[in-house]
């Protein structure tokens, strides 16, 4: 037989194979118990828009939070893990290796019950508040290697150009070294905020009042509620526009960067 | 009249590799001094030496009279009066030609945006780029960065310029555009210190020429002399290589 001929029939293979097993699940799928149960138009018009306007803007504020406060954490931790002095570099490198070496549902529990039951610490903004919290400290053990990172991929000459026209180390860091890492970070920075977003998801071990529920929180009561799985349908529909377009962002901005070099 | 650059008993070592050994050697105001030399022969490290790019091992270096391995010198301020040109151009690549210009004027000179924006129009003019201010350096050809970098250099007003091989990351087409220019700094009576491999550049526009091997200066003299009569056996060898 042909080489080519081969080569047809075994693709030919490989497609009746896929259509087979498509084939196989259509009609084995129970499809009246999928509709009912994960697509109930009822259950949906009773969570809508509580689901958006509870569960998503929640989803979104708490990782707001959490991303900036941690990035400006992170950004501290950076510097110090490229600091000349040995223990500041010594004191990031452990805070950086404790957080990531961790589950963050530990430091989450640690923050919303260890910590105030240990020391009567009342958390702001409440259980919820102590979780944000974790996610912060967390997130910016992750992002501090991120940036560092970012920071050492700026090319030395660049370095060297600022200081041999006379610029200041510091200045050389904010008008030089900054602005070319923040492009060399922005994708995966986009990635840790992906990461983080799903993280909030554990938020409700810490128990939240009436209207502090994010999404996946809102779906898995409602869930309970009904005794129906559209909600948690509809809260994962409401992760993948959020999700998507930002990891499509991440792509667009790498090819841009593949580009550029 | 105190040189510009004076070098003396200059020591610098990478770990155990001892890089110079031992080197003394002046510029005089208005002077142009080419070095050339092997590559590793620590040509580029004597240059990176005299702006503490590189932290002598041991020795001095007085740059107009003023030691720069004292610790307590403003490293800052005697950079500012120094330009360095690079082999890699080391533009900014997130600012425009104008800002790449502008930056350390502002943030060193302290000079207002006018100010600063007129000088490094003028200096575009002399490198024949003054329709490239608004461009991003990603969208010159090398020659041109180059010529930006030496424009940026010059914005400083500095009273002495180092290159650090300037034209060997260039096509070849491209080398003649930069060395123009820097024929004309040196007509203009600019110090100059030179890192090369462009013998007809200093044959035609150095005072000096100094051939360096192994971290010694082997032979230093007027570059017509040296070029056509080499004394040392080691400068006739790289000489008859290279040209």
């Amino acid at each position: 037989m042909r080489r080519s001929t081969r080569r047809r029939l075994r693709h030919g293979a490989l497609y009746a194979l896929l259509l087979g097993g498509v084939a196989a699940l259509v009609l084995i799928a129970d499809w009246a118990a999928i509709t009912s149960n994960f697509f109930d138009r009822d259950v949906f018009e009773k969570i809508w828009p509580e689901i958006v306007f509870e569960g998503a803007r929640n989803t979104i504020v708490y990782t707001a939070i959490a991303f900036t406060v941690g990035l400006v954490l992170a950004f501290v931790l950076a510097l110090m893990k490229l600091s000349p002095l040995a223990p500041y570099r010594w004191l990031a490198t452990a805070y950086i290796e404790f957080f990531r070496g961790l589950p963050v549902l530990i430091v989450i529990i640690a923050f919303a019950f260890a910590v105030p039951i240990a020391f009567g610490w009342i958390p702001p903004g409440g259980p919820r508040g102590a979780a944000v919290m974790a996610l912060i400290v967390v997130s910016a053990a992750y992002m501090a290697e991120t940036l560092r990172a970012g920071i050492q991929a700026v090319p030395k000459g660049q370095i060297e150009a600022a200081r041999s026209l006379g610029m200041s180390p510091t200045w050389t860091m904010i008008s030089v070294v900054i602005p070319q890492a923040l492009r060399i970070v922005t994708p995966p920075l986009t990635n840790e905020f992906v990461l983080l977003l799903k993280d909030t998801s554990l938020i409700q071990v810490a128990g939240v009042f009436v209207g502090q529920k994010e999404l996946t929180n809102f779906a898995s009561d409602s869930l309970s509620i009904y005794s129906n799985a559209t909600p948690l349908t509809a809260a994962a529909v409401l992760y993948l526009v959020i999700t998507l377009p930002l990891t499509q962002l991440v792509a667009y901005l790498e090819r841009r960067t593949q580009k550029a070099r | 009249m105190t040189a510009a650059i004076e070098v003396r008993d200059l020591h610098k070592s990478f770990g155990d590799t001892e890089v110079l050994k031992g080197i003394d050697f002046t510029v005089a105001e208005g002077e142009v001094v080419c070095v050339i030399g092997p590559s590793g022969s620590g040509k580029s490290t004597l240059l990176r030496c005299v702006n503490r790019l590189e932290e002598p091992t041991s020795g001095t270096v007085l740059v107009e009279g003023v030691d720069i391995t004292d610790p307590e010198v403003d490293l800052d301020a005697v950079r500012s009066r120094i330009g360095m040109v690079f082999q890699s151009f080391n533009l900014f690549p997130h600012m425009n030609v104008l800002d790449n210009l502008c930056l350390a004027q502002r943030r060193v000179l302290k000079r207002s945006r006018a100010e600063a924006e007129a000088t490094a129009q003028s200096n575009l003019e002399k490198v024949g780029l003054a329709d490239k201010a608004a461009a991003f350096p990603a969208h010159l050809s090398g020659g041109q960065q180059q010529r930006v970098a030496i424009a940026r250099a010059l914005s400083m007003d500095p009273d002495m310029m180092l290159f650090d091989e300037p034209t060997s990351a260039l096509d070849p087409e491209l080398v003649g555009d930069v060395l123009d220019v820097m024929r004309r700094l040196a007509a203009e009576g600019m110090t100059m210190m030179v890192v090369t491999h462009e013998m007809g550049f200093a044959r035609e526009v150095g005072d000096k020429l100094v051939f360096m091997d192994e971290g010694v200066i082997l032979e230093e003299g007027d570059p017509r002399e040296v070029l056509a009569n080499p004394q040392h056996e080691r400068t006739q060898k790289f000489l008859s290589k290279v040209l």
